[in-house]
């Protein structure tokens, strides 16, 4: 009971965002200042023949109108290429705990590469892997081989023409019994999930509200649907109250008819964030105002929740007091596709409409076998209660890491609990300074810029997997306590600057089992 | 009494108003001229400028009656629950020349597996290896360690088939075209397309938001009065119509029509009318052509005037993806800008594997495969003409036709009689089936599919068995 209200308590924490200090964003928007003037003055040699112009040139004759604008290509030319070995990674093993990254080596300042051959084995922060099910062996991975001799890759075929392997009304009704839902329905790619599946739900005459930090596939979505498309601040319950009050007060805009229906789109966790959405103040609201809610559990199935039913779980909610469910196959299932589930009303809706119903192939059966091995596993099916340790291993590893990341003075956002731990970087030298000294360090990581984050806002994303273990996380600690002393990536304020050797190893050690 | 003014006061005035004068005169004109123009703006917003309308202000008990009268439709209308797509064919075992549903074997005509590589063993044999070395997802995108060597090898290998410079791969079929069209196409650009493409091309066309222009399917003398009369519009703003880019959306053989594009006369007028062309070779990948390179080749022209060949990986190679082919500046762009590829996960590799296997089977075989099923295809469509009573379309040597009862007769119900009825022959055949909000939505028609492993006796079997339907259904 004490434990309980413990986890309560913790769980009512805010997503933390410490503010960006003011001299960082200055000396941030400085140096992106500088790399401009570089690169219009390099522009400037380029054009006059001074120096080589690397990039392709446009095999059609020069009265072509030019299929790029200059400007388009300028951030790509001269900002991009700088750090273009930081990026696009390719590796030559499975992309587990560990992963052998391919080293790649360029004489002309990143225009084209050459493989070494070597291959640099790196602790992998960067893949999406959060239950440890990247794996090429095992139950999954077998069960995955014995219907590749069964069914063979594909059935070439839609899945209202020919029809459907029995294996996918497996999946289907498998995995809306580990939601606690009705029904459901699973697709060969999570973003077309989204991209060809919002439009089936909302079109001319409907609202979405869509939080400002959602993924392209849902804006995309909302795009084509036809529908309205209004943002509101990230995870901001009361700016989300202000815009639907305001929608049905005054309705459409223009003709002021009231609005058909209105969709309210968020994530569970959002990969960039590391936050979780407030669940329970949206469900409030969407109940008082009459709305419907899609959740795309992306990331968050799967890895968060102490049953691993993502968001729903985590925040102990009625799954049916969310209207749409969706999520990837991808992260925490080591496989691919997505999938969306409900109501069976809804379902048997989105199985005729669907854009993939009538015109993709259906999913290949050793991507569906993986999945119903790996359900099976976390539901405990198997027999073994080897689901339930990855997930608790996955909840231990990610607070283990994070507390010492916090503790040593780096700026981490999102929610404690959260498998993705960005910790700010801001200028846009140490972009790519973070990733080439960590991967010397042996630890493969992800470091993005803009324009995947605002501009002063870029960062290094760990993503934790349950397959790390304590000396995997040790490593990954003390590469990144050297680089951040290195690179001086110690910005916050609220936390002292300490490095790993001054922390007080007992502490953390004790909490992890 | 009151302040009455003394003359000295008066004459104080007067010098002072005469000096104001006299400073007017020495003033430079520059200071003179924006005071006429505060003056005149003055004068303006009191005299012309048309008071705002009071917004309506309501009260909170309003607002509040607004909130609670609001009733929101249903999230999804009712559906009929004998709709064929709630009642589809659940099957056994691997899809290849034959199909079992239902615990019977029957002959599968209606699958796009032109090659016969589904339940291939040496494309499961290297599938089996590819998961035994890299499990079975990608775990990321390209961008964050989702980019495996096996990726850059099916990469290459594509781009070598094809001989292009480069080649790019993406993890869906749909999402390939669907991504390439906005990622060069922008809100100011004009894009040329047929009517007759298929799904994914209009959803990539929606998405570029630029301005379509549609001729009607095939006719190349529609596209040129299209050209002629933007021709006429660019004289008009020529400053404006440098910027503008073109684009020709065409596929290299029709998936809805079974027909062939008129490439040659297409790339004439791109040289005259200076756009370029995007073409999609779903189906004609690995079918048409010699070495099964497509359109182009069956027409002898050189595939670097076609600015980007895109295809799927989902038909004639027997895996899943697609991708994309074309010259190092057109292709690398995609690699940053084309949304299907930079947010999504990258193609699971064993996927990839089986890719690069059926490119193998393809190259090793060289012309033989290629050869057969053309001529195959010739030759069901000499049989299927001599059925009286079915309207065939599609190209003799197309391995995708569309047939169709004479117009009268011509419904889906006869058309799913005629499929039932087949499969209680043990042939399986379907209708093609369409979602209501096409551009142009297809007459109804049943999508055969021929396999390369067909025999003869088999495709007589075929037409047989579509005659005896024809005659059970029009009776």
């Amino acid at each position: 009971m004490k434990k309980e209200h413990k986890d309560l308590c913790r769980r009512q924490s805010n997503d933390d965002f410490e503010e960006t200090p003011t001299w960082a964003a200055v000396i941030t928007v400085l140096g992106y200042a500088l790399l401009s003037v570089l690169g219009w003055l390099r522009d400037f040699l380029r054009n006059i023949g001074i120096e080589k112009k690397m990039t392709a040139q446009d095999p059609n004759p020069k009265d072509f109108v030019p299929l790029y604008q200059s400007y388009e290509c300028f951030y790509t030319r001269n900002l991009y290429t700088r750090i273009r070995d930081v990026f696009n990674q390719p590796i030559a093993s499975v992309a587990g705990a560990t992963v052998q990254v391919m080293e790649r080596l360029s004489e002309d300042f990143n225009w084209t590469f050459k493989f070494s051959g070597k291959k640099l084995p790196s602790i992998n922060l960067g893949s999406y892997n959060y239950l440890g099910f990247a794996e090429n062996s095992g139950p999954c991975s077998e069960q995955a081989i014995k219907s590749l001799e069964k069914y063979g890759i594909t059935t070439s075929s839609t899945r209202h023409e020919l029809g459907i392997q029995q294996y996918m009304n497996d999946l289907e009704s498998l995995m809306a019994e580990y939601l606690n839902v009705e029904d459901c329905i699973a697709f060969g790619m999570g973003f077309a999930t989204n991209a060809l599946n919002i439009p089936t739900l909302a079109r001319k005459g409907d609202l979405i509200l869509s939080d400002k930090l959602n993924h392209t596939s849902l804006i995309l979505g909302a795009r084509l649907s036809g529908a309205v498309t209004r943002t509101f601040n990230h995870n901001d319950a009361k700016d989300l109250e202000i815009q639907l009050r305001k929608a049905i007060i005054h309705g459409q805009p223009r003709t002021c008819r009231p609005w058909k229906k209105i969709l309210i789109i968020v994530e569970g966790v959002y990969s960039m964030e590391g936050s979780f959405c407030n669940l329970r103040e949206i469900i409030e609201l969407k109940k008082k105002y009459k709305a419907y809610l899609y959740v795309d559990e992306a990331h968050s199935i799967g890895a968060i929740g102490s049953h691993g039913r993502g968001v729903v779980d985590y925040w102990n909610v009625n799954p049916k007091d969310i209207d749409i469910h969706m999520g990837t196959f991808t992260k925490s299932f080591g496989s691919a596709g997505g999938y969306i589930a409900g109501k069976k009303s809804l379902i048997d809706h989105i199985r005729i409409y669907t854009h993939s119903g009538c015109y993709s192939t259906s999913m290949s059966a050793p991507i569906v076998y993986q999945i119903i091995s790996a359900l099976n596993i976390i539901m405990g099916r198997d027999g073994t209660n080897d689901g339930q340790k990855r997930i608790q291993q996955l909840a231990c590893n990610v607070r283990y890491f994070r507390r010492q990341l916090v503790d040593m003075g780096f700026i981490v956002y999102g929610n404690d609990d959260s498998p993705v731990v960005p910790v700010m970087i801001y200028m846009p030298a140490k972009i790519a300074a973070v990733n080439r000294e960590m991967l010397k360090r042996g630890c493969a990581v992800v470091t993005v810029g803009f324009p995947a984050t605002l501009l002063t806002e870029s960062r290094v994303r760990f993503c934790i997997s349950a397959g790390h273990t304590k000396e995997m996380l040790d490593n990954a600690l003390r590469a990144m306590d050297e680089v951040g002393h290195l690179v001086s990536l110690r910005y916050s304020k609220r936390n002292p600057s300490r490095r790993w050797h001054e922390l007080k190893r007992a502490d953390y050690d004790k909490e992890y089992f | 009494m009151g302040s009455s003014m003394t003359r000295g006061d008066i004459e104080n005035l007067a010098t002072d108003f005469y000096g104001l004068l006299e400073s007017f005169k020495h003033a430079p004109l520059y200071h003179i001229s924006f005071e006429i123009f505060l003056v005149l703006a003055v004068i303006w917003l009191v005299v012309f400028r048309k008071p705002r309308p009071i917004e309506k202000k309501l009260t909170e008990k309003e607002k509040q009656d607004l909130i609670d009268e609001w009733q929101p439709e249903p999230l999804v209308p009712s559906v009929d629950p004998n709709h064929p797509a709630l009642n589809v064919r659940v099957l056994d075992g691997i899809v290849g020349k034959t199909v079992e549903i239902d615990g019977k074997k029957s002959l599968n005509f209606a699958t796009f597996n032109f090659l016969n590589f589904v339940g291939n063993q040496r494309i499961a044999d290297k599938a089996i290896q590819a998961v035994q070395k890299y499990g079975v997802g990608s775990c990321g995108p390209r961008g964050f360690y989702g980019t495996i060597d096996i990726h850059l090898e099916l990469e290459e290998r594509l781009a070598r088939f094809f001989q292009c410079e480069e080649g790019i791969i993406y993890s869906y079929g749909f999402s390939t075209i669907a991504s390439i069209i906005p990622a060069y196409s922008k809100r100011n650009d004009i894009l040329f397309v047929d009517e007759g493409v298929h799904y994914a091309i209009q959803k990539g066309v929606e998405a570029s938001r630029s301005h379509v222009k549609w001729f009607r399917h095939n006719d190349i003398n529609d596209l040129e009065r299209l050209l002629a009369e933007q021709e006429v519009l660019d004289k008009k703003i020529p400053k404006k119509a440098r910027s503008i880019r073109r684009f020709l959306i065409i596929e290299g053989l029709y998936v809805n029509y079974g027909d062939i594009c008129p490439l040659p006369r297409m790339v004439e007028l791109k040289y005259k009318y200076k756009y370029r062309i995007f073409m999609d070779e779903s189906v004609s990948f690995g079918t048409i052509g010699q070495a099964g390179r497509g359109v182009t080749e069956y027409y002898s022209i050189d595939r670097q005037k076609i600015d980007l060949i895109s295809s799927t990986l989902e038909y004639a190679a027997g895996s899943i993806g697609g991708f994309a082919v074309g010259s190092s500046f057109v292709v690398d762009h995609q690699r940053l800008s084309a949304q299907g590829y930079c947010f999504s996960a990258s193609l699971p590799p064993l996927l990839a594997a089986a890719a690069i296997e059926a490119l193998n089977i393809m190259e090793e075989d060289n012309t033989l495969l290629f050869e057969t099923i053309m001529e195959k295809s010739k030759r069901l469509h000499k049989k299927l003409l001599s059925i009286k009573g079915y309207i065939i379309s599609g190209d003799e040597i197309s391995p995708l036709k569309h047939i169709r009862l004479t117009h009268a007769f011509n419904t889906i119900g006869r058309l799913e009689e005629i499929v039932q009825f087949a499969q209680t022959r043990d042939i399986t055949i379907t209708v093609a089936r369409y979602l209501n909000d096409e551009h142009l939505l297809p007459e109804p028609s049943i999508r055969l599919i021929l396999n390369v492993e067909m025999t003869d006796e088999e495709l007589e079997f075929l037409c047989a068995v579509l005659q005896e339907a024809l005659v059970k259904v029009t009776t």
